[in-house]
């Protein structure tokens, strides 16, 4: 009964065009981030903020950086793990290199770097389409892990082949390195998933983002409307790369401290994230989150219920998880082959109705 | 002939202005087959031109040499006084040439409204950087833009459906919402092809009124394509024929329906 839109008028085009044009969604959104600001950094600890906060936090990242080339842009990509390597072994570089400055930069020009390889490994895109460009952009995938594997420039010919994170501090609190608190790490992940999704947001909502949308819907009637094909999927590729590339930056920095990148980077991540934009839904940001929840959450969830509840044996209950993880997936798939974000939209739908439906 | 410099003035009392495009001796070829053989033409200032002719007559494929998503072999295109250079289509929208196509070509993702916002793509250009911050530039086109777009859609009558996604909609709407968009650019020359296909009487009287509409009010220069002789005859001032890749006729309604030729190639004609 609250949630509707009557009585809500908009005298403009801008109010018409914001974000939450319900006013309870957009008190819900404020309290969101209220509760995730103002309240979590007080009552959480170690295992909360790693089991639970930072991956889900910075796989959004993640998933909101390819959501936007597969999702709104249309081009598959197969080479997320990859690029993430590229964001954490930027960051390694420069946190190396750049002791004095703090890692906010760090991080941030490790999505800057990112994009600017995201971009050259795009240029196929100009040419093949669909399945075509997955194979190429997997190619992307090995050639990167690769490349960081084999060539001892990039982990500071360090004897194992690790990178591990130094501690570096933002205004004086330590955010990376064995002694960072909880909420420090959970808090500065916190601003910049809010950062990346306020800005995935905003320019999927303007000219750019319908020009991606375009490319992707109908690609000859885009470029018939004016829409240049060349800087449209290019400048796709740059900005979703720079999202996962500072999520690859704070898996390194803030959540693992130190990886392997075989290990960290490998095919699996590509797939794990892929998987989420499609459970949460494609061409949604609100999606991208679900779906990051959806995977990052789920394996928690079961474990604690099968462990801890139920009392079976750590090894069986790690395969039954795999089992029932993957089986809810079909599930969900076809049930709603849009995602979560669907679902969500066709409950909204029904609600601004309820209870009243006639 | 007419005179190049100079417009006519037409039946109905309208004012016609001079070459808007010219076509000089184009010739297409796809491999050995010819799809357009030497064919001149011109289209004027606030004219509406139709090209019509059997199936296969190479109509669309004039459209598209136009719009530029062919380059033909041989020939030129003349654009307001200026040779054009081969083009890619978006660089021909940016000369403000829209079209609509013969298989609707919307964006099924995308709610009416933001398919009809991205036929003004070709006037935003606020930088990806104002974009990602939605700073200055960024909203305030956005909602200058978004202003224009809602005096197209108040123009054809497809306000109640502003918020539907495309997908949903049935054809005839759809029709509609495709001529918004290429409206919503403000094309000097709106290039329409087969706009009344697979419409019922009513949905025909429908778009004839609004591409008079359009001519009418905004002055738009329109060529279309069509088979419904009916609506060619009575919407359009000039008609080219064109039959087998070549013009075989040129003039006003009237002259078109006694050009032996034209009847010949509609007709059939006798072997004996």
């Amino acid at each position: 009964m609250l949630y509707r839109e009557a009585g809500d008028f908009k005298t403009s085009y801008k109010d018409d065009a914001q974000t939450f044009p319900i006013k309870f969604d957009r008190y819900r959104y404020y309290a969101v981030l209220l509760v995730g600001l103002a309240v979590v950094p007080f009552v959480i600890n170690d295992y909360w903020v790693n089991a639970i906060f930072l991956p889900f936090l910075i796989y959004s990242i993640a998933a909101i950086g390819l959501n936007i080339l597969v999702g709104y842009c249309g081009q598959v990509s197969l080479g997320t793990g990859g690029f993430m390597a590229v964001g954490a072994y930027g960051c390694y570089k420069l946190m190396t290199a750049f002791p004095e400055v703090n890692i906010l930069f760090h991080v941030i020009a490790a999505g800057g770097i990112t994009a600017i390889v995201g971009v050259l490994f795009g240029l196929p895109s100009l040419r093949i389409k669909g399945f075509y460009l997955a194979v190429a952009t997997l190619a992307a995938q090995f050639f990167l892990v690769w490349l960081f594997n084999r060539v001892p420039w990039f982990y500071n010919y360090s004897a194992s082949g690790q990178i591990s994170a130094p501690e570096r501090t933002l205004l004086g609190v330590n955010i990376t390195g064995p002694n960072t608190e909880a909420w420090a790490s959970y808090l500065f992940c916190l601003v910049l998933v809010f950062f990346c999704a306020w800005v995935a947001r905003n320019l999927t909502r303007g000219s750019v983002g319908r020009r991606w949308m375009a490319i992707r819907d109908m690609d000859i009637a885009a470029e018939i409307i004016g829409v240049n094909p060349l800087t449209a999927k290019l400048s796709a590729f740059a900005v979703s790369s720079f999202f996962v590339g500072i999520s690859g930056a704070l898996f390194f920095s803030v959540y693992l401290g130190a990886v392997e990148v075989g290990e960290a980077f490998g095919i699996q991540k590509s797939f794990l994230v892929l998987f989420m934009i499609i459970i949460g839904g494609l061409g949604s940001i609100f999606g991208s989150f679900a779906g990051a929840a959806f995977m990052v959450l789920m394996p928690v969830l079961l474990k604690n219920t099968l462990v801890g509840t139920l009392g079976w044996p750590t090894d069986l209950a790690a395969h039954i998880e795999f089992m029932i993880v993957g089986g809810l997936i079909v599930t969900f798939l076809i049930a709603e082959p849009h995602g979560l974000a669907q679902l969500w939209r066709l409950t909204k739908e029904k609600l601004r109705l309820w209870p009243f439906p006639y | 002939m007419l005179d190049a410099s100079e417009g006519y003035v037409t039946p109905d009392g309208r004012q016609i202005g001079g070459v808007m495009m010219e076509m000089r001796n184009i010739t297409l070829r796809f491999g050995g087959v010819v799809a357009i053989k030497d064919i001149s033409f011109d289209i004027r200032e606030g004219e509406i031109r139709a090209i019509i002719g059997p199936n296969g007559a190479g109509k669309s494929s004039m459209l598209n040499v136009i719009s530029g998503f062919y380059n033909p072999q041989e020939g030129e295109v003349w654009f307001r006084g200026a040779k054009r250079p081969p083009m890619k289509p978006f660089q021909v929208a940016r000369q403000g040439i829209a079209r609509t196509f013969q298989n609707i070509a919307l964006f099924e993702g995308m709610t009416v409204l933001d398919n009809v916002m991205t036929g003004r793509l070709t006037q935003m250009r606020s930088s990806i950087w104002a974009q990602a911050l939605w700073w200055g530039s960024a909203e305030r086109e956005e909602t200058e833009n978004r202003a224009h777009v809602e005096r197209v859609i108040d123009f054809l009558e497809i306000q109640s459906i502003r918020k539907t996604p495309v997908g949903r909609l049935p054809y005839g709407l759809k029709k509609r919402v495709e001529l918004a968009r290429a409206l919503a650019a403000e094309p000097k020359l709106l290039l329409l092809d087969e706009p009344m296909a697979g419409m019922n009487v009513e949905e025909k009287e429908d778009m004839s009124r609004f591409i008079l509409d359009v001519n009418d009010e905004f002055g738009t220069t329109i060529a279309l394509i069509e088979h419904d002789m009916g609506v060619v005859m009575d919407l359009s001032d000039r008609v080219v024929v064109m039959d087998y890749g070549k013009k075989i006729g040129d003039g006003t309604p009237d002259e078109v329906r006694k050009n032996q030729a034209v009847i010949d190639a509609y007709l059939g004609v006798a072997h004996d």
